[in-house]
């Protein structure tokens, strides 16, 4: 199973990751804040991930890690 | 197993960029370059003026910080310093490379002088907030150019790909762009041949990354990667414009 790490505090909320997910199963947390002020993104369903890191190679921050 | 994690040579800090702005996807391709590459320790990167000022913080290399426009004569004198250990890149955008720096850009081509430049080309002064480059696009809408760019009033864009390809010197020339996860690839690629060129002392290599400012455009990011590619990659079509090694096989 895959596995998304997320370094929250230096997500900026951006978005890039979630039109980039195959599966759409990434989201803007609009009930969390992080340090910088931002909703940050998450994974909604982990189960679903297919470890394919289309979200971090998109990420401008470099904050996913993926494991498979 | 481990897939994807950030690469050693970016630094572990979180970047001052706007969100959504793609340099920060730029940084992390060279770094994986550099990774990849086993150089880490004898590259020296130079840093421009304009967003990426401070490209320093970020890299986990030697960084030269050099005045505006100026970084590929920094980088000459860097590389002929030790051409036989320095690993040099410039890391510039449009305003440094193709309007203060241009003379600068145009005769280390000319020279084919052995050094990597990475130029990210946004159309606009992102810094400064947001004023007309000479890669905007005609039409576009501006700080400096609230009615669209004028081409009879303020000229056409430099496309400095197709220009440095009509010299003899340059070694390699490509323009790519970052928009969606399989032209990242296609752009990592080509940084990693740029670095490859100047370990294999092969001369000037060039990449032109056609790069999103989604808060000067003022659009959101994924508006900004639209409009890459529907406006700006027309303008500017991506592709390799030369590559002496290649034409000398097929020859």
């Amino acid at each position: 199973m895959a596995k998304l790490t997320f370094k929250t505090d230096n997500c900026k909320g951006c978005g890039l990751c979630v039109d980039a997910c195959p599966k759409g199963i990434l989201i803007i947390a609009a009930d969390k804040i992080n340090k910088k002020g931002h909703h940050p993104a998450e994974c909604a369903d982990m189960e679903k991930c297919i470890g394919c890191a289309s979200c971090a190679m998109m990420c401008p921050d470099c904050i996913i890690k993926v494991e498979r | 197993m481990v897939v994807f994690d950030k690469p050693h040579a970016l630094i572990d800090v979180p970047l001052h960029y706007c969100p959504g702005c793609t340099h920060g996807i730029i940084h992390r391709l060279v770094a994986e370059v550099i990774d990849e590459l086993g150089i880490e320790g004898n590259t020296i990167g130079i840093a421009p003026v304009g967003c990426s000022v401070m490209a320093y913080n970020y890299f986990n290399c030697d960084m030269i910080e050099a005045a505006h426009g100026r970084a590929p004569a920094v980088a000459t004198g860097v590389k002929r310093a030790d051409p036989e250990h320095n690993i040099v890149f410039t890391y510039q955008g449009d305003g440094d490379l193709a309007s203060i720096g241009m003379a600068e850009t145009v005769h280390a081509a000319a020279r084919n002088e052995n050094i990597t430049v990475i130029f990210i080309n946004n159309a606009i002064y992102g810094m400064t907030g947001g004023q007309m480059a000479p890669t905007s696009l005609p039409g576009q809408v501006t700080q400096t150019s609230p009615y669209g760019r004028d081409v009879n009033h303020c000229g056409y864009p430099i496309k400095v790909c197709e220009m440095l390809s009509k010299l003899d010197g340059p070694e390699y020339l490509e323009r790519v762009t970052v928009d969606n996860v399989k032209h990242i690839r296609a752009a990592k690629k080509a940084i990693k041949k740029a670095f490859q060129n100047q370990l294999d002392g092969k001369g000037f290599s060039l990449v032109e990354v056609i790069s999103s400012c989604p808060t000067n455009w003022g659009m959101t990011p994924k508006k900004a990667l639209e409009w890459i590619e529907s406006d700006m990659i027309p303008y500017y079509p991506l592709g390799v414009y030369k590559d002496r090694t290649a034409e000398k096989e097929a020859e």
